[in-house]
């Protein structure tokens, strides 16, 4: 097999995986009881899988056809580092708007925290 | 950190001039000259030799995808189970970190390991708020995983 060849199959594997990924986070979205185990499955399995369709993007133009697009790895980047922070301010914002925990939580620590100072 | 660094670049553009030949690879081996330099002559900075704390950096940033691989297979794995077997809960842990972006690193950091989403921080800094996707089993090693993320940002930040 030419280098063409295995490259491309490793980037068709590269590309299906994140379109895998991404389909189970979907999944996960519906199935999942309350907005922060939700927002589990959307912060870190999409992010993952984003990440994994860009860098098969690149890795294609990049070995085929010869041309290095240095703004997919900033769009890696930047998925990479921003993911997180969304995940955290969406269910932080979820929380202090009183948006209750799934019934089956075992304990809410915070929960005895903001009683103490009165809520914000 | 910086200093030293911004002394390495120095040298390295010094080499050039030596040598006339503004090419990348003059650059390059100027700069390795001129890292050698800084190396015996770490006694006399204040900070510890710099290489140290880019070493520790490149560590973190792999800390930080192996993270992401492991925490995405297994929440994949609760995701495909056919019966929803969770306990969610949020529970309180206290930091040691002091500076700012140290305690953003580590609530991204913890945000990406497996099963774990950092809710809120408190006003002092002094405590972080996370909901753990399945409590009773994870609590005690998230602690210990949490224990080498903060060595790990220590070590990038000690001076």
């Amino acid at each position: 097999m030419s280098v063409n060849e295995i490259s491309s199959w490793i980037v068709g594997i590269i590309v299906l995986i994140g379109a895998i990924l991404s389909l189970v986070s979907a999944v996960g979205l519906v199935r999942l009881p309350d907005i922060y185990t939700r927002s589990h499955a959307a912060t870190k399995a999409a992010t993952l899988s984003v990440m994994l369709v860009l860098l098969g993007t690149f890795l294609f133009f990049a070995v085929i056809e010869d041309l290095v697009s240095a703004r997919i790895l900033l769009g890696i980047v930047f998925v990479f580092i921003t993911a997180p922070v969304g995940g955290h301010l969406i269910s932080r914002a979820a929380y202090h708007s009183g948006v209750s925990l799934w019934d089956r939580s075992t304990q809410d620590q915070l929960h005895a925290k903001k009683k103490k100072h009165g809520s914000s | 950190m910086s200093f030293q660094l911004l002394i390495n670049l120095v040298m390295a553009v010094i080499w050039m001039f030596m040598n006339d030949a503004w090419t990348f690879a003059s650059f390059i081996s100027g700069y390795a000259i001129g890292l050698v330099i800084v190396y015996f002559l770490r006694a006399f900075f204040p900070h510890r030799f710099y290489f140290l704390g880019i070493m520790a950096t490149i560590k973190l940033l792999f800390i930080f995808l192996r993270e992401l691989v492991l925490s995405t297979v297994e929440v994949v794995g609760q995701i495909l189970r056919p019966k929803l077997n969770i306990t969610p809960g949020i529970f309180a842990m206290d930091i040691e970190l002091e500076k700012n972006w140290e305690i953003t690193v580590l609530s991204c950091l913890i945000t990406l390991t497996p099963g774990t989403l950092v809710v809120d921080v408190s006003p002092d800094n002094k405590t972080l708020y996370i909901h753990a996707m399945d409590l009773p089993d994870v609590e005690k090693a998230k602690k210990d995983i949490k224990n080498t993320f903060e060595k790990a940002i220590q070590e990038v930040s000690r001076t």
